[in-house]
């Protein structure tokens, strides 16, 4: 959500129950702000906490010109002073993908994990357990990411594209009306798109390319893995990811209020099919 | 946009006074002791740790339970929490009823568990391989249905507590209604709530009941796992009897204890000692009190025969045995070496004002805090236990044999072409030996010969 309308954002998402204790949303208030002028972000989103057992990192994320460029990540511990986190690449998520629990906490911390690797010794073939070391660190910017690309969201009309090049905010985006908030093809995740080629030319011909350039959700697997809500009457559109429990994507429709934060343990929800 | 006007509507209907006129009296009696706990505090408080809904939603939280007090004959209420459902959340409510009113609840009760009925194994098929018997015998099932284990007393254990749902401030509450056997179930099964109450829950095993059940095992699993106090605040009540007498089942009851002291709020947090379990521990069987199923007597006679341990009926069921109530959270297992519960101050840059809040690890969603004198538990979440590892569902039973194997229903071989050649050779020569032995007046003899 953006750093700017942080109060009123967790107000709207708070339905999920969780949200900030005053002290860190004064201190969230003035750190962002200082972020954004260090790090010279076009916006700054609070991304949300990730819970762990010992402490938990609060996450923020810039944004550049372009929207859809990748965003930096930051993290915090007590909410005032940022670490920048390497950016993500695919070898940290093969590696990550073997640590399972929660989150210790300590930026420091390493999972150990053995794993059977073949050793070429001469010429004799054979396996041997080596411990891996992971770092947490690497841990919680794979997570991001994989979260990133799985569930962030963004209504559609809110982003719009030019043919130049870069993605801006749309400044006449006035919120979604009532009968579209409910459906899930009016929210667009928030990612370069990856399906949208593989529709068919009669699908494409009703897209406007200008709004329609990312994936919607509508198509996501396993089907109904988001909880649409009305919260106070028709006056608020929660959606809640199932894939990723904790995620909250609020929207007060035919109002510019819209953002989605983060607060959880961080593992993905692998029992998914069974529980629907 | 009907909906938005309906739902202002109705939560307008939560602000407006109960009754008219005698304004001045109305005035003194709800400044007296209400039912209705202190909603604002709490949420302040929660606030401070991170948790909680907004704090206008609080306010329409506590009018609509005072719309409950107001419609039930409530004697202490509280206000649990919040279950999250894929269309409509859930918000539930704690209650205890005045004595004496619920009697007449039970019966509307009964009614409503009748209706989820409890899943039967297939029935078994008749087979008969001998057509030749006249009367076809049909062989008895030998699959006994468990026996029913009853509920517990109300204001015990697991009873407790009623709990009321509504959907959202402003709509009506609803009873939950629970038995043994849908906690039991609901152990084994993880499925997301609707937020439909007569939804069915479609799952295996399959689970005996609808919705409103399984919200109701939940909230009872989730309480008895996960509601604490300080060390202190709460202390068994006078002797009531010996404890061998309750048959080593540990003490049902505790009260307020009014010399509570409170404790700092660094010590809350260092150690898990000083919290401890008020609600008593669910067994295996689904109550917090033991009870033999095979048994048919009185309860105050099974507590008696438990401690002999007499083998009766055909199967010797071992009593189940739970922590004791008021144990310390030192004490709770761990979960693949993580702790149970994490401890934290509400805010570090101020700790002689803050708050120790501790959460589970177990339950995620429920937190406790406390300050001083004052505590309290509240869950806000989905409804579903933590586990490291993926869920597994159970296996379907293993096919059950169609009847008992004995003499006649066995399956005979046929003869292979070997050993009828060889008995037909041996007729043969039996039949030629015998026809050089009737050269006589003798009658051949028919033979019938089954091949």
């Amino acid at each position: 959500m953006d750093a700017e309308s942080l109060l009123l954002a967790l107000e709207l998402a708070s339905g999920s129950g969780q949200g900030l204790s005053p002290d860190r949303r004064a201190s969230l208030l003035t750190s962002l702000m200082l972020v954004k002028r260090d790090y010279r972000f076009d916006r700054v989103l609070f991304w949300g906490r990730i819970l762990g057992l010992v402490a938990d990192y609060y996450i923020a994320q810039g944004v550049s010109e372009d929207q859809l460029a990748p965003r930096k990540t930051l993290y915090s511990l007590n909410c005032m002073e940022w670490s920048l986190l390497p950016p993500a690449t695919k070898e940290m998520e093969t590696q990550t993908s073997v640590v399972k629990g929660r989150f210790m906490g300590d930026p420091s911390h390493e999972y150990e994990h053995t794993e059977l690797q073949k050793v070429n010794e001469g010429e004799k073939v054979f396996e041997e357990e080596v411990v891996v070391q992971i770092k947490e660190e690497t841990r919680l910017v794979s997570v991001i990411d994989q979260i990133d690309k799985a569930v962030a969201v963004i209504p559609r009309g809110a982003l719009f594209k030019t043919p130049f090049g870069p993605i801006n905010v749309n400044r006449t985006f006035e919120g979604l009306s009532l009968s579209e908030a409910k459906k899930l093809s009016s929210y667009f995740h928030f990612r370069e798109p990856v399906e949208l080629k593989n529709k068919t030319l009669l699908e494409k011909a009703e897209l406007d390319p200008s709004l329609d350039f990312m994936d919607s959700l509508e198509h996501d697997i396993p089907k109904g893995s988001w909880s649409v809500q009305m919260e106070r009457g028709n006056a608020l559109v929660v959606l809640r990811s199932l894939l990723w429990p904790g995620l909250t994507f609020y929207h007060a429709p035919r109002t510019k209020n819209y953002g989605y934060i983060y607060v959880g343990t961080g593992e993905k929800n692998l029992d998914l099919p069974f529980m629907l | 946009m009907q909906p938005t006007y309906e739902m202002a509507e109705r939560q307008k209907a939560l602000f407006g006074r109960s009754g008219s006129g005698e304004g001045e009296q109305e005035m003194e009696e709800e400044t007296a002791e209400t039912a209705v706990p202190n909603i604002m505090e709490k949420a302040f408080y929660f606030e401070q740790a991170g948790v909680g809904l907004s704090s206008d939603e609080s306010f329409r939280v506590f009018m609509a339970l005072k719309q409950l007090v107001e419609q039930q004959p409530i004697h202490t209420c509280r206000f649990w929490g919040k279950i999250l459902g894929l269309s409509r959340s859930y918000l539930v409510a704690e209650v205890e009823f005045r004595e004496g009113e619920e009697e007449a609840e039970e019966e509307e009760v009964e009614e409503m568990t009748e209706g989820g009925e409890g899943m039967e194994a297939h029935g078994e098929e008749e087979g008969d391989e001998d057509e030749d018997k006249a009367t076809d015998v049909i062989p008895k099932p030998t699959w006994k249905p468990p026996p029913v284990i009853p509920k517990e007393d109300s204001r015990t254990g697991t009873n407790r507590y009623l709990y009321f749902v509504c959907n959202e401030p402003g709509r009506p509450w609803m009873r939950l209604p629970v038995t043994p056997i849908q906690i039991v179930q609901a152990r084994k099964i993880r499925k997301f709530f609707t937020g439909y109450l007569d939804a069915p829950v479609i799952s295996y095993p399959p689970f005996p009941g609808n919705e409103a059940n399984y919200l109701r095992a939940q909230i009872a699993r989730i309480s008895a796992a996960t509601h604490i106090s300080p060390l202190g605040f709460y202390q068994f009540g006078e002797e009531e009897g010996d404890e061998e007498e309750e048959g080593g089942a540990g003490r049902d009851s505790y009260e307020e204890n009014p010399d509570f002291e409170g404790i700092p709020v660094l010590e809350l947090v260092d150690s898990m000692a000083n919290w401890v379990h008020h609600t008593q521990h669910i067994l295996p069987q689904g109550r917090c009190t033991w009870v033999n199923p095979l048994q048919k007597t009185e309860e105050e006679e099974e507590l008696g025969e438990e401690e002999e341990k007499a083998d009766e009926g055909v199967e010797e069921v071992e009593q189940e045995v739970g922590p004791p109530l008021l144990t310390p959270l030192s004490e709770d297992a761990e979960i693949m070496h993580m702790a149970p519960w994490t401890a934290r101050l509400s805010c570090t840059l101020s700790p002689q004002y803050s708050v120790a809040v501790v959460r589970s690890n177990l339950w995620p969603g429920a937190y406790a805090y406390a300050s001083g004198k004052k505590f309290e538990n509240i869950y806000i979440g989905w409804g579903h236990k933590y586990s490291p590892e993926n869920f597994n569902p159970s296996l379907p039973a293993p096919i059950q044999h169609e009847y008992p194997s004995g003499p006649d229903t066995i399956e005979m071989s046929d003869p292979t072409v070997e050993e009828e050649q060889a008995l037909k050779a041996a007729q043969e020569q039996a039949l030629a030996a015998a026809e050089e032995e009737e050269e006589d007046e003798e009658e051949d003899e028919d033979e019938d010969q089954d091949d």
